[in-house]
């Protein structure tokens, strides 16, 4: 156990927790049932941006396989796998590719456990087809906060298991996953990259229904203004077949290398305004202007940015920012009118993605639903950022959206009251399932997604306005 | 002090909501951005004035009112516990309360005297030592005394204000020497004259400052690193001369 600082991917808001690190089942009860009066936060690979895996004076439990040695069960017949919580999706990918099956949801990482990627029904590029992570999980292991260890699956105690996907950890400390992998035939993607010149076209291009790319996201450049502004590049992709390279996973060695990683010290604004005008522009030229095939390994594909290590350090000391939301379908003039805010706003992003989304699942704080949705970084330390995203809170809001609490590190309350009208019931749901208030987390007293302090855990007084 | 990712304060205590002082910082600090405020005065009445204001200009930002009597030494840590139960963690605890005394007669009344001594000294230990007990569990938090000039050096107008400032200051620089091992610390804000109710009907001093400067310096303080603030800065310097007056000296000086 030590005393670390800890924070986000974006590495902000820093705080003091003491971490337990295990991949231990009966080390994390303990010290999840000892963890004192500032309760305990269950952590993975510290992929959410924001302030969802720490706790400020109290104890969080890193949960996370840093041997590799943790068996992965792979029924290679019906796809069907059972791993621990601890255990990585790259790890699930370098066990499971050569053998012929794929996550069937992946976010942009695949440094995530997986009981964090449930515990943020992370969804990807093929959400508007394939829904997110939860629709695709058959159990869940948990271990609750009195200690006791129970499955929960959508057909064994639904309400506990729809609470606990996309219940940001604290509904307990998720230990074990069964997921139902889909067939791949080979380690390949086949992508089709074109330009799109703007937004109007970008929300044209995006609905038009095409089978045969189930992969879909485009990236945005979110300096362009006017008659530009939205413009980007689509990416489409579909898992390329046996027939089409000649090579199983089997055959094509499923390699993640990192190619290289960020310094460990880099100077403060070295993503400006004008370093990042210029990326996206010469981001968007180098696309083609009309749609050109590719071959590319999954990796490539699905994960980019994990070839850099640490690329969050490219941010500086004052670190940065993710900000992702969703406005309805028919919304698209919200969409368009926050793009353009952001463009007008002075700070400059690199990094925006739009993407189309289908259906929710029913996971009660579950961010994915029916629109669109975009995804930005923002170097954090201007004091201009503040009041910006505060516009684009009421924005999203106004239009009937809401964020995704595994980015958010700014949002105050009354927006996760007002972007997710099942919170309540989720509350009630939670309460039940750690009746204690042992799980918290920095993010979820931000947020008052908790009790105060727990209930019962401290002495309540007696009268609310007796003094 | 904990901020999220665009450096805004989750929750603020203010002990003393309706002095002008700590009013200005509030409004100040709101300006950065604020989730939760809660005043804590005597009179919940008179409060309305700062709640409307606040509301106006923040209509996202929580203000909540809840009574508090400083002189009401023994209900202190249940104050606190009945504060962190409802609001949860404060990232920001500014302490303001405080009597004037200008109608204690320091030869005749002694009850007038032990009740200033109570609501400034003694009552304020107990305020500061509980919220810096929750501060020490949180591992974050910056707590902020109103301390004053008068309690500097003494003088013959306001002899048991000034000697209780002496005292308070004395013992927050103290529980900073603490609460830095747990990650939280203590800003003292030494103000030289300040015209706000407290000081209406006063003479005016020589560099005096307004309520909004004050506010402004506290702010920024706040989201420092510093320990001692004067307000005015140069305060400072002008005491460091003042405290090495000879008696005669210091008595005879129209401060």
């Amino acid at each position: 156990m030590t005393e670390l600082r800890l924070s986000g991917w974006g590495r902000t808001a820093w705080s003091t927790s003491e971490v337990v690190s295990t991949s231990d089942v009966a080390i994390a009860r303990e010290a999840a049932v000892e963890s004192g009066p500032r309760g305990a936060t269950a952590r993975g690979l510290g992929r959410a941006y924001g302030a969802a895996a720490q706790n400020a004076g109290g104890r969080v439990i890193e949960f996370l396989d840093r041997s590799g040695a943790l068996p992965i069960d792979l029924d290679v017949e019906t796809g069907v796998l059972r791993a621990s919580a601890a255990v990585s999706i790259e790890e699930v990918l370098h066990h499971s590719v050569p053998r012929g099956w794929f996550v069937p949801v992946t976010p942009g990482t695949r440094l995530v456990t997986l009981g964090g990627a449930v515990a943020s029904d992370v969804h990807g590029k093929n959400h508007h087809v394939d829904g997110s992570i939860g629709r695709h999980v058959e159990r869940i292991g948990i271990l609750l906060s009195d200690g006791r260890r129970t499955e929960i699956g959508p057909d064994l105690h639904p309400d506990w298991f729809w609470a606990t996907v996309g219940g940001m950890g604290l509904t307990g400390l998720i230990t074990d996953v069964v997921l139902r992998m889909r067939p791949v035939e080979t380690a390949a993607m086949r992508v089709e990259t074109r330009r799109i010149p703007d937004i109007d076209s970008m929300f044209t291009v995006m609905s038009e229904d095409d089978d045969s790319f189930p992969y879909s996201v485009a990236w945005i450049d979110l300096m362009a203004t006017g008659r530009s502004l939205g413009r980007g590049v689509l990416t489409v992709g579909r898992h390329a077949s046996l027939a089409e390279t000649g090579k199983t996973g089997a055959d094509t060695e499923y390699r993640t290398r990192a190619l290289l990683g960020a310094p460990r010290v880099v100077p403060n604004g070295l993503l400006n305004r004008a370093s990042i005008r210029a990326f996206n522009e010469m981001w968007y030229r180098r696309a083609p202007r009309k749609p050109e095939m590719s071959t590319e390994s999954i990796p490539a594909f699905f994960h980019p940015l994990d070839g850099v290590r640490n690329w969050n350090r490219m941010y500086g000391r004052s670190g940065f920012v993710q900000y992702q939301f969703i406005v309805p379908p028919g919304r698209e003039d919200a969409m368009t009118s926050i793009v353009a805010e952001f463009a007008r706003g002075g700070i400059g992003s690199f990094l925006a993605v739009l993407k189309k989304m289908g259906p929710s699942n029913e996971g009660m704080l579950s961010f994915p639903t029916e629109g669109w949705t975009l995804a930005l970084d923002l170097p954090a330390g201007s004091d201009r950022l503040a009041p910006l995203l505060h516009r684009i809170d009421e924005m999203v809001i106004d239009s009937g959206g809401r964020h995704y609490l595994a980015k958010d590190c700014h949002l105050m309350p009354w927006a996760v009251r007002a972007g997710y009208p099942r919170l309540k019931e989720w509350q009630k749901v939670r309460d039940e399932m750690d009746p204690i208030g042992i799980w918290t987390s920095d993010l979820a007293r931000r947020l008052d997604l908790v009790p105060m302090n727990g209930n019962g855990r401290f002495e309540q007084s007696k009268k609310k306005d007796d003094l | 002090m904990v901020v999220n990712g665009v450096g805004e304060i989750s929750t603020v205590w203010v002990f003393g909501g309706t002095s002008d002082l700590a009013i200005a910082t509030v409004a100040e600090l709101a300006r950065d951005g604020i989730a939760r405020v809660v005043l804590l005065c005597r009179d919940v009445k008179r409060a309305d004035g700062v709640v409307t204001m606040l509301t106006e200009r923040h209509p996202r930002m929580e203000v909540h009112v809840r009574p508090f009597d400083g002189s009401d030494i023994d209900r202190v840590p249940d104050v606190i516990a009945r504060l962190t139960a409802d609001f949860g963690d404060v990232d920001v605890a500014i302490v303001a309360h405080a009597l004037l005394g200008a109608d204690v007669d320091l030869l005749g009344d002694a009850t007038g005297l032990r009740e200033l001594g109570d609501v400034n000294y003694t009552g304020t230990t107990v305020v500061l030592a509980s919220v810096a007990r929750q501060m020490s569990l949180q591992k974050y938090g910056r707590l902020v005394l109103f301390s004053s000039v008068a309690g500097e050096r003494v003088r013959r107008a306001n002899v048991a204000y000034g000697a209780s400032k002496a005292g308070i200051d004395a013992f927050a620089q103290g529980l900073d020497h603490v609460l830095v091992e747990h990650g939280a610390s203590v800003l003292i804000v030494r103000p030289g004259f300040v015209r706000t109710k407290m000081t209406t009907g006063m003479a005016d001093a020589p560099m005096s400052t307004t309520p909004e400067k004050v506010g402004r310096s506290v702010a920024r303080a706040i989201r420092s690193r510093k320990r001692i603030i004067w307000v005015p800065a140069q305060l400072r310097w002008v005491f460091m001369v003042l405290r090495h007056l000879p008696t005669w000296l210091w008595r005879r000086l129209p401060v």
